[in-house]
């Protein structure tokens, strides 16, 4: 079996499969594709301009999902208190409910929306003469319900090919209600090229409407946020239990297991910790303009990756105890998983993999595989931009097209009152100096081996015709390219959800991650599913009289 | 039964010459109902003596879905049927949306029925085509011959040239046909010898020259068409003279839209005649 898998692998030149996937698309298509399509020559560090964050071709059955799924599930569905309202019929708000296994601790108060699924539910009446009133009699609801303390109103396609005016409507009800912070997100699912558009916006009104309303100053010596972490099946417990036990104090999460203080209280931290850079720089950038605090990319995915952030949190903030705290924690945590990964590297070590995920998940994981020696083989992001494949340097190169210019873009200046550099430019300059890098990130291609074939905005067919030339060991992506690839007989990991597992991220994560993978990679089960017509290509019967 | 649907620039006269064309017909002993397409609902306010008429969505809106055909439908001078499908106000909601539900709500109700024994169904929608749902009407064979008002001015004409794109668009999923241009007189120099080359050029004909005459305006005041309002008047034989041009039309042709240039050129020409 390892062997004719190896000579698959041999068979096939990087060049060759770029060639075969683009071999059925008719030219201009093939022409459009062939620049998403790129042969990582990471090594040779000179890493070629990869296109993202473009409109897919109509007719291509794309991964991505929509602005409003990036704006509604990804970012704002992980806070317990905010009720989360859709305008728009009933289908957006199902189908945007409670898919994404955002956990939550719902605390002492208990409050703790996320289990509901609130929707104006918009009729055909509703499209035909306006929704504004409904959405209006929808918050009032809401709010006699539960008196929350925060709504928010989430824009659907018709919302805004009708034109109601959700950002008025919130406006006047938040002045109606008093003690309730009304506030609305206009992200039509067809805003964007995917939901990457959704998370800019976001990012904008959560910044706008939320970050700075309270200044009270929280308890703790060393006070992080940590930005674009989703407490997917628990990640963001595992973290912040390493956090505490390293005398770390997490501020605010965007939006993992996150409530509405927290993210008024943002801008009360020392430093952000960036998980997920696609998702959620837009905020960091805008805290250091407005408050003066700076943002370094960490990842937790991977125990020497979690073990690496740790170290470069210390080292920031520069106390000798907490360093010493830190590696103590380390020292602590990795026998254990050390122990784990020796026995099922004995068995992974040399497998193939492929990953599909995200706008930072697919390089996240990396490092995870890596632990276990096994190899991406091929790799993309489903609504990444050219930075988080190249790193933050291209920015400047990056072309604005009519889509990006569909968001809006925030003017923001140094808060006269609040503005507080958190290091001196001396003491910046030391770290700097000490190979310490700030709002920096240097993308998922310079981690991948050369000849690794990354696709961006990889689409249905695509998937199966690499997974059936390059046979990987495993396929991670999310639910809805699950079945079509284990029906190619591979087992699919989703790294979006994680299935029923996780969490994965931390020092118990990695043990977790490690355990699963193992399970599937070592198992047989889907190499014994054979179709019909595989087992016994001529059907063969005899008549019942016979 | 014929159905018709006229279109054309706004404030051209598209309601008031459908109705005072539709009392011509009545007059010729043809049972007639119109559908009034646009939100403003004032489409059949001849034909009814006021807008007394409850529109169609509106009704829908206060009734749900519970609704019979006598709460949409009123009857108007000389046994017309009247029907107005309503709309959002100015600048909220979407009225094209509100056009669909209505047509395929009278559609449901059995309004087209051939126990009404309709001989005519006219709808006089609004404006330009501006979206999906106002070409409704021409789409799926809901009307099926089209009759533009224009007149010798710049701005109806390029209407006129744009709806005939909308037609030619669904003329060759369906069976949409343009009937003809009536021109309803502004006045304009060789108005009316401009308006016969210009349908020439769009592969149809002029139907009609309906003169100006305030006589038209003296019965809209008096919420009546010119035939009930004054059958002697002069005005009243133009109508008369339309509603039998367009019961004698054979002539139903898909357009060939003009280039803008060719447009521009035509206004130039006649224009400069003299």
């Amino acid at each position: 079996m390892a062997t004719t898998t190896k000579k698959k692998l041999v068979q096939w030149d990087p060049t060759d499969i770029k060639a075969e996937l683009l071999k059925k698309y008719p030219p201009k298509v093939a022409r459009k594709r062939a620049k998403q399509i790129m042969i990582n020559e990471a090594l040779e560090n000179e890493t070629p301009e990869i296109m993202a964050n473009v409109r897919t071709i109509p007719g291509i059955i794309t991964m991505r999902g929509c602005t409003y799924a990036g704006c509604k599930g990804v970012i704002m569905g992980p806070t317990r208190d905010i009720v989360n309202i859709t305008h728009g019929p009933i289908g957006c708000a199902f189908y945007s409910w409670l898919t994404r296994r955002n956990q939550t601790d719902a605390g002492p108060d208990g409050e703790n929306y996320m289990p509901y699924c609130f929707s104006t539910d918009m009729q055909d009446q509703d499209i035909i003469f306006g929704g504004e009133k409904k959405l209006r009699a929808a918050i009032r609801e809401a709010y006699d319900l539960f008196h929350p303390k925060s709504i928010a109103v989430f824009a659907t396609c018709p919302v805004g090919l009708i034109g109601d005016d959700i950002h008025t409507v919130t406006a006047q009800m938040k002045e109606e209600l008093g003690d309730c912070n009304v506030y609305a997100f206009s992200c039509e699912g067809y805003k964007g090229v995917s939901q990457s558009a959704g998370h800019h916006i976001a990012n904008n009104q959560v910044f706008k409407h939320l970050v700075g309303l309270n200044d009270e100053v929280k308890e703790g010596k060393f006070k992080i946020n940590l930005l674009g972490e989703y407490n997917i099946g628990g990640d963001g417990f595992e973290i912040d239990r390493i956090f505490k036990k390293c005398g770390i104090t997490n501020i605010s999460t965007f939006s993992g297991n996150s409530t509405y203080d927290q993210f008024c209280s943002a801008h009360t931290a020392d430093l952000n910790a960036v998980m997920c850079h696609r998702s959620i720089n837009y905020v960091a950038d805008m805290l250091e303009e407005k408050f003066g605090i700076p943002w370094i990319k960490v990842n937790f995915i991977g125990a020497e990756a979690t073990a690496k952030s740790l170290r470069k949190i210390a080292e920031y903030f520069g106390d000798k105890k907490l360093i010493a705290q830190v590696e103590k924690v380390i020292a602590e945590e990795m026998p254990e998983v050390e122990k784990i990964a020796a026995d099922v590297k004995s068995r992974t070590a040399g497998k193939t993999a492929m990953m599909f995920v995200g706008g930072s998940r697919a390089h996240h994981y990396n490092e995870l595989f890596k632990e276990m020696g096994m190899k991406t083989i091929s790799a993309g992001y489903e609504f990444g931009h050219r930075d988080d494949y190249e790193g933050r340097q291209v920015i400047p190169q990056i072309t604005l097209d009519a889509d990006s210019r569909n968001i809006e873009e925030l003017e923001v200046e140094a808060d006269p009152t609040r503005f507080k550099p958190r290091k001196t430019a001396k003491e910046m300059e030391k770290l700097e100096k000490a190979g310490f890098q700030f709002k920096h990130y240097d993308g998922l291609n310079p981690d991948l081996e050369q000849g690794t074939i990354v696709v961006d905005d990889l689409n249905q067919y695509e998937a199966e015709k690499l997974v059936e030339l390059m046979k990987p060991d495993i396929f991670c992506a999310g639910i809805k390219e699950k079945f079509s690839i284990q029906k190619l007989g591979v087992p699919m990991k989703q790294l979006h959800s994680y299935d029923s597992g996780g969490p994965y991220a931390g020092f118990a994560g990695a043990i977790n991650f490690y355990k699963e993978i193992d399970r599937l990679v070592g198992s047989k089960v889907w190499s014994y599913m054979k179709a019909p017509w595989q087992t016994d290509p001529q059907l063969s019967g005899t008549y019942v009289w016979e | 039964m014929r159905k018709v649907a006229i279109y054309g620039k706004g404030g051209i006269g598209k309601s008031t010459t459908t109705q005072n064309t539709v009392a011509g017909l009545v007059e010729l002993g043809r049972k007639v109902m119109v559908v009034g397409c646009d939100p403003k609902a004032d489409s059949t306010r001849l034909l009814l003596g006021g807008l007394a008429q409850k529109s169609v969505l509106d009704t829908l809106r206060e009734e749900g879905e519970d609704v019979e055909l006598d709460d949409i439908r009123k009857e108007g001078y000389g046994g017309t049927l009247c029907v107005e499908s309503g709309g959002p106000e100015p600048g909220v909601g979407c009225a094209g949306r509100g056009i669909i539900t209505s047509i395929n709500m009278l559609e449901s109700l059995g309004a087209y029925e051939e126990k009404v024994g309709l001989d005519y169904a006219f709808y006089d929608v609004l404006g330009d085509v501006v979206c999906g749902g106002f070409a409704m009407p021409i789409r799926d064979g809901k009307a099926e011959e089209i009759y533009i008002v224009c007149s010798g001015e710049m701005m109806a004409m390029y209407a006129a040239n744009n709806i005939s794109k909308g037609i030619v668009k669904f003329a060759q999923s369906g069976n949409v046909r343009l009937g003809g241009l009536i021109c309803n007189s502004r006045n304009v120099d060789n108005e009316k010898e401009m308006i016969e080359e210009f349908a020439k050029k769009l592969g149809t004909q002029m139907i009609y020259f309906v003169p100006r005459h305030n006589d038209v305006q003296r019965a809209e005041i008096n919420r009546k068409t010119v035939i009930e309002w004054n059958k002697d008047v002069p005005q009243a034989d133009e109508y008369r003279g339309l509603a039998k041009a367009i019961d004698a039309n054979k002539k139903f042709v898909v357009p060939t839209p003009l280039e803008i240039e060719e447009l521009e050129k035509l206004l130039m020409d006649y224009g400069l005649m003299n």
